[in-house]
């Protein structure tokens, strides 16, 4: 299935071990370019582990934002082709509790079907008998088929498959500084925190991988990323209280999603935005929201233990007046800062979420290959991706 | 710290900072206080202390909910996941590495000893449910799917009393997986790893302390599948003594 490239004599510098620097580490191997990546801390420890583990069906952006409800399903299947065995394929049901979300229902299975989505109305009795914990007053749902994914494990495989291909993956390797000068950037000043020493890695380009981090290393080479770090709270209490994915049938909102997880039920989300994604906080009255909203789908969560509530920084895109994050789009962007800030050798890739990690990658590394004078044609669609457990084979 | 309180403490956090290569004797510990609320985690402390205090302070984490498994360490002296142990009432706090893994940097340990050993059980990382009662498929619905309860945080594998004296044991991680493998096969034939795990380093190893059931976060009960395999294995061998003419 895969055509073996020539090598290409380049070497690209990936800052940032989350699933788009793992995904385009994977499409740069394939494509025939050596490949470092570099994370401060351990693979998936920004906001790719933290998100609450939904495949998307692209259902919940349907209505408001078209671009990434069709980017969603897209993936959605390749995905399912290429990560194998990785996702609990359920489907998911959007219920209607209130008079208002049965008014929204025409419009949002029209949006859904005019996407691409499949959608079924289903009847009260049917929801019911599908999601047995379901608020017995919902009115109606639509089945979509939405999934769960391991935030984690789905995006080791792309590390896995990079790191059999050849690239190097150095967790716990922070960049101190961006090799830069004349308006170039030819590397990445790196410490390594597991031994304390510095040193210098040369790169024909320097991805800048970094989510919400973004803004914080494009600074390091005088370049501007519009980024809004827009954290949302999450809660995971004790139980399994649906197999499906359950949302609210209503305009995206907070605490409007139920993602089971093993033995446990992750509610989510709010949000808001802030400046540094390192400082995100977990305000108790949004934890209360979480279990208020998601007792409205499914009653049992009101009185379930918490087992966790935490905080994930969504790295989206947009004017830095947005003030709650919901009016931003959920698609990604890459910049060339050669055409942003006249600094060449300089790539960021931001916005979008977990579902959409492999079309980011092969956005950015179309980028690349157009920048380097490099014809090679993605294969990330085809290529099976290697179990997340390879990515500790010795 | 990573929450609003109003009625923060202050704990000591006793960190074990030992590297790669280090004398296993030499053991290094760094001190750092850090202001706690009532559900403040290890883990929020650790990234605390890292933003605060120290860059360098290294460990793993990634999904703050029990559900990757990375965050596995000791705190005094007991295995949990650090995401959900909240910061213990006590002046001090000593946070150390998983033992019976090397040691990497400070609270990273090498995972690449407990693959190969869960590898061999070959587990897929979805199975159909057929655990849990409160979410039995609805009628008609002949399965869901669903990960399994293993989030492979090596917690088991610290606690085991025999794998600190006996390196070369299979350990209750892999010896879990395996019988996963073997009670419900999922169309994969069980009896090459029935007879892998049937071995003295393997199943037959157990002393049944029953610490891995004990510390496991995620509710897997390894030593009852240890048992479990035993079972299995003795059942086998009986079937291999009386099955003349067969092929073994």
């Amino acid at each position: 299935m895969t055509t073996n490239l020539p090598r290409q004599p380049f070497h690209v510098a990936i800052v940032g071990g989350g699933g788009t620097g793992g995904a385009l580490a994977h499409d740069l191997v394939l494509r025939g370019f050596r490949v470092t990546l570099v994370e401060r801390g351990e693979l998936t420890s920004g906001t790719t582990g933290r998100h609450h583990g939904l495949l998307h069906s692209g259902a919940r952006y349907a209505v408001k934002d078209r671009e990434s409800a069709v980017e969603c399903i897209e993936e959605r299947e390749i995905l399912r082709r290429v990560c194998p065995g990785t996702f609990e394929e359920n489907d998911g049901l959007f219920v209607a509790i209130t008079d208002e979300d049965v008014a929204y229902e025409p419009l949002f299975v029209e949006s859904c079907l005019a996407s691409g989505i499949p959608a079924r109305r289903v009847s009260r009795e049917e929801a019911l008998r599908l999601e047995p914990h379901l608020n017995p007053d919902l009115k109606m749902a639509v089945q979509v088929p939405d999934a769960t994914m391991d935030a984690m494990r789905m995006p080791l495989r792309f590390f896995a498959s990079a790191k059999a291909g050849g690239a190097v993956i150095r967790p716990w390797t922070a960049v101190t500084e961006l090799l830069v000068a004349d308006h170039l950037v030819s590397g990445i000043r790196v410490r390594d925190l597991t031994n304390g020493v510095e040193e210098e890695i040369q790169a024909d380009l320097v991805v800048n991988a970094t989510g919400p981090w973004a803004e914080q290393l494009a600074v390091m080479a005088g370049c501007d990323v519009p980024i809004r770090p827009s954290p949302g709270v999450l809660l995971a209490v004790r139980g399994r209280w649906c197999n499906m994915v359950v949302n609210r049938l209503h305009p995206s909102g907070d605490g409007d999603i139920v993602v089971p997880q093993r033995g446990l039920s992750v509610v989510g989300t709010s949000s808001w935005v802030v400046d540094d994604p390192d400082d995100l906080g977990v305000p108790e009255d949004h934890v209360e929201r979480m279990y208020a909203e998601g007792a409205a789908m499914i009653p049992a969560i009101r009185t379930a233990e918490r087992r966790a509530a935490w905080s994930a920084a969504r790295p989206l895109i947009g004017s830095r007046d947005a003030d709650s994050g919901r009016e931003l789009s959920r698609t990604f962007k890459c910049f060339d800062h050669r055409e942003t800030d006249g600094v060449e050798g300089f790539v960021t890739i931001s916005g979008g979420k977990g579902t959409t990690l492999r079309a980011m990658a092969e956005t950015t590394a179309d980028v690349i290959c157009r920048k380097v004078g490099v014809e090679a044609p993605c294969q990330t669609r085809e290529v099976v991706t290697l179990p997340h457990t390879a990515y500790y084979a010795a | 710290m990573t929450e609003t309180v109003t009625n923060a403490r202050t704990t000591r956090l006793v960190v074990s900072r030992r590297k790669e290569g280090d004398d296993p004797g030499a053991l290094r510990y760094d001190t750092f206080d850090v202001a706690v609320g009532p559900s403040t985690t290890i883990l929020d402390a650790l990234v605390a202390i890292r933003r605060e205090l120290d860059p360098t302070l290294t460990f793993r984490h990634s999904c703050f909910h029990a559900s990757c498994g990375t965050c596995g360490m000791r705190v005094d002296g007991r295995e949990g996941l650090a995401c959900v142990t909240p910061v213990p009432t006590r002046d001090e706090v000593t946070v150390e590495p998983l033992g019976n893994l090397p040691v990497v940097s400070d609270l990273v340990v090498d995972m690449n000893v407990f693959y190969d050993e869960f590898d061999e059980a070959g587990r897929p990382l979805v199975r159909a449910d057929d655990l849990i009662p409160e979410c039995a498929p609805a009628e008609g619905i002949d399965q869901v799917e669903r990960y399994e309860d293993c989030i492979e945080c090596g917690i088991c594998l610290s606690a085991c009393p025999v794998a600190g004296s006996d390196p070369r044991y299979v350990g209750p991680a892999a010896l879990a997986a395996a019988w996963r493998l073997i009670d419900e096969p999922r169309g994969r034939d069980p009896g090459p790893v029935l007879s892998l795990m049937d071995d003295e380093q393997g199943a037959w190893r157990c002393h049944l302390a029953w610490e891995c059931s004990e510390a496991c976060p995620s509710g897997v009960d390894p030593a009852a599948a240890i048992m479990r395999l035993r079972g299995a294995a003795a059942a086998a061998r009986v079937r291999r003594l009386f099955s003349f003419g067969g092929n073994r």
